[in-house]
């Protein structure tokens, strides 16, 4: 009898860890590559206290200059890289950088770049710490982050605010669509062994094809049968949820990174110290809002789809194919958020989790600047990912998203209708 | 195959914690979404602010247990108001997506490293229970029939479950009944002819958010006490959406709906899972299936099942197809 109670407590406990979301209950850890020159540098010691100074665990790297300690739980951890150990004609790019402050969160393993260069080259620039300077110096350098976030939540911000404006569906499955762009790059890109580039672009050829088949076999299907857009949005939760778990099934519970870019030494540009896959991720994701934006106002499509988005039956009695440009829509809205999951894959990590975690900060954006306006989900997305990396200045990094989502519900509280949109949506 | 303990493993669990807990919820979510029409996505912020408030006042601040039981109380109908106020003059999905925000703040709070003295991070809470189990008039050993049986703790905390499910299933059959119940209906089905009434709508939504939050917060009492424990990842946004899909199962706006559906829910969710890992662990399966992503598929099927029970029969096992608050407004 006490061994079928021990079970069903094991059950039970078993159920609750499930329910716990897996992909939080392990896997936080630090770890990262040591390279001098593109050579991996091995045997240097690396250790990790937690913020009260209480030793975690450390590290050695290996022939590969890889290292990875586990960390009991998000937060925040002082690295520190003992400069004895390495090698004799390699030293810190940056003195004042032996011990770094990062930030672990849930269930993601945290990349600790160290730069390295050859002894006599270390750069001075970054030895002088002023405290106006470095404050500055910061502000501009989550400025630059928050363009970068903001940028990525713009790209997905399109799609859901263009199939909101047309078909008035609140999409909770179009975070999936970003996790399955980045799950197709990682599939090409590491499983297929395909450049990441290459990769990047055939994810977003198939992220337009699922966005046009989920419209085609799918939403349309629905819209024809005629279901409410409460049961609508319901049903696009059940989606979600299917897709999530068939990319746990398929992906697994932990973060993996693309085989390519992976530990880029940060280049320094003014105030602000990047990688350059950052830099030259926001020219693309720069250039395709931008083509999208000048698609929307100057070409018949784009036009198109403003007027359907404004009033589906006045435009259907002009002479528009409404169904057929809500498949455009559908379609550049997949492969735009398929994109916008490979540059959130590449600037964190790739997780079965990613798309959902980042669905609320689309929302905050999409409403910020005005449900179902194209330019007014640009904005907004921008503002937010701008506030949330900003935001840090004054409030813990693991709070971050929460300032974020305060901003939605005031925003709710005194201007639902958002920046660019108009008062009539908000019903 | 061991059909043996899935057997019993299932049907433990139509009657277990997590079908008692869920069933809470889930006449919570019936009152604000099948009664009134309400989109509350944040249910399990509700639970979560109720369970919370209890085991942080006993464990980290040495009050009372009856007290912690009162500040819970208050927390659920503050942050209910909280959330209320700003959207329910709103349309039905601005709703939905401002209670899906506060639920992950809520979430996000409890988890911080920068709060974890007063809500202990991702750890949790522990060391509440003690006054609860204090009163467990069972003297230790097992209650059941056969191998359905639980020890004297577990056994406690399903009685006090299910008397709540039994007096809350009560109150809303009665209050369905009164004239303010169809007045609520009446907003699901037309806001703006009630208003022409002269009634108050705003007032009665926020009333219905009030008591499904309630309703909801006793589940939250429940599972903070029938685990001894809370931790900030048992109230993720999934808990919310399975809580719907109960409702839905069961259909909305049916008195019993609910607890029909939480108790099918986790009997179909625990039969499906043992099922398929006994037959992974059996070699019956593709070698595609393994141990550790085998969890997933059931919870695939929660999506998917959410998805056909929308599309081919919205009304649930219950309900009544005219009676499904599915217009957007």
């Amino acid at each position: 009898m006490r061994r079928a109670v021990i079970a069903f407590t094991a059950f039970l406990g078993g159920l609750v860890f499930l329910l716990s979301s897996p992909a939080w209950a392990d896997g936080e850890a630090l770890k990262g590559t040591l390279q001098n020159q593109g050579q991996p540098v091995n045997g240097v010691k690396i250790s990790v206290a937690g913020e009260d100074g209480n030793p975690v665990g450390d590290a050695t790297t290996g022939a590969d200059g890889k290292w990875e300690v586990p960390v009991p739980k998000a937060g925040k951890y002082k690295v520190t890289l003992d400069q004895s150990t390495l090698p004799k004609d390699v030293g810190l790019k940056f003195q004042n950088r032996a011990t770094l402050d990062v930030q672990v969160y849930e269930g993601s393993e945290r990349n600790v770049l160290f730069a390295l260069a050859p002894a006599g080259k270390q750069g001075e620039g970054a030895a002088q710490t002023s405290d106006s300077s470095s404050f500055w110096d910061r502000v501009a350098q989550l400025t630059f982050e928050g363009f970068n976030l903001g940028l990525i939540i713009a790209l997905a911000a399109m799609g859901l605010s263009l199939v909101f404006g047309t078909t008035g569906l609140t999409n909770f499955a179009h975070g999936e669509l970003l996790t399955f762009g980045a799950m197709c790059a990682y599939f090409f890109n590491v499983v297929i062994g395909l450049p990441l580039i290459v990769a990047a672009v055939i994810s977003v050829v198939i992220g337009g094809a699922f966005g046009y088949s989920q419209d085609r076999f799918f939403w349309g299907v629905l819209r024809r049968r005629g279901s409410s857009l409460v049961a609508m949005m319901i049903i696009s939760i059940g989606l979600a949820l299917f897709l999530r778990y068939v990319f746990l099934f398929f992906f697994g519970g932990e973060g993996a990174s693309f085989a390519d870019y992976n530990a880029q030494p940060g280049i320094q540009v003014g105030p602000i110290s990047a990688a350059p896959k950052n830099f030259i991720a926001m020219g693309i994701e720069l250039a395709v809002l931008i083509v999208v934006g000048l698609a929307l106002l100057k070409t018949r499509v784009g036009k198109a789809a403003r007027a359907v988005a404004d009033n589906p039956a006045l435009a259907a009695s002009s002479g528009i194919n409404v169904d057929g440009v809500i498949r455009i829509i559908w379609t550049v809205g997949g492969a735009v958020a398929s994109l916008a999951g490979v540059m959130l894959g590449l600037s964190q990590n790739v997780s079965y989790q990613m798309g959902f975690q980042i669905l609320l900060l689309v929302f905050a954006g999409v409403t910020l600047g005005g449900l179902g306006t194209a330019f007014g989900a640009l904005v907004g997305s921008i503002v937010v990912g701008l506030f949330i990396q900003l935001s840090t200045v004054v409030v813990p990094t693991e709070l971050k998203t929460v300032g974020a989502l305060l901003v939605l519900i005031l925003v709710m509280l005194f201007r639902p209708q958002g920046i660019l949109g108009r008062r009539e949506r908000i019903g | 195959m061991d059909w043996n303990t899935i057997f019993v493993t299932t049907v433990k669990a139509s009657i277990g914690l997590e079908t008692v807990v869920y069933a809470l919820a889930a006449i919570g979510i019936n009152i604000q979404f099948g009664y009134a029409g309400l989109l509350n996505f944040g249910q399990a912020a509700f639970l979560g602010v109720a369970a919370y408030g209890m085991a942080v006042t006993v464990a980290t601040f040495h009050l009372p247990f009856w007290l912690g039981i009162l500040i819970g109380l208050a927390a659920t109908i503050v942050l209910a108001f909280l959330l209320g106020i700003p959207t329910l003059r709103l349309r039905a999905d601005y709703l939905a997506i401002v209670t899906i925000a506060a639920a992950e703040i809520v979430r996000l709070v409890f988890r911080s490293v920068k709060f974890s003295s007063v809500f202990g991070g991702s750890d949790g809470r522990q060391n509440f229970s003690g006054d609860f189990f204090a009163m467990n008039p069972y003297s230790p050993g097992t209650y059941g029939i056969g191998p359905i049986s639980f020890n004297e703790r577990v056994t406690w905390v399903l009685t006090v479950g299910w008397v709540l499910i039994a007096i809350t299933c009560g109150l809303v059959y009665l209050l369905m009944k009164s004239p303010w119940g169809r007045v609520l209906k009446a907003i699901r089905e037309d806001e703006d002819a009630v208003r022409s009434l002269g009634k108050n709508v705003f007032s009665y939504k926020m009333q219905a958010l009030v008591l499904g939050g309630v309703v909801g917060c006793l589940g939250g009492f429940l599972f903070a006490l029938g685990q001894a424990s809370v931790q900030p990842d048992l109230f993720s946004t999934e808990f919310t959406f399975y809580a719907y899909t109960i409702v839905i199962l069961g259909g909305a706006a049916r008195v019993f709906s609910p607890v029909v559906g939480a108790a099918l829910f986790w009997v179909l969710l625990v039969f499906v899972g043992n099922t398929l890992s006994e037959a992974v662990s059996a070699g019956l399966l593709p070698s595609l299936f393994t141990v550790n992503n085998i969890g997933a598929v059931r919870f695939m099927l929660v999506g998917l099942g959410l998805m056909l029970l929308l599309i081919f029969r919205p009304q649930g096992i219950f309900g009544d197809k005219r009676e499904i608050a599915l217009d957007a407004r």
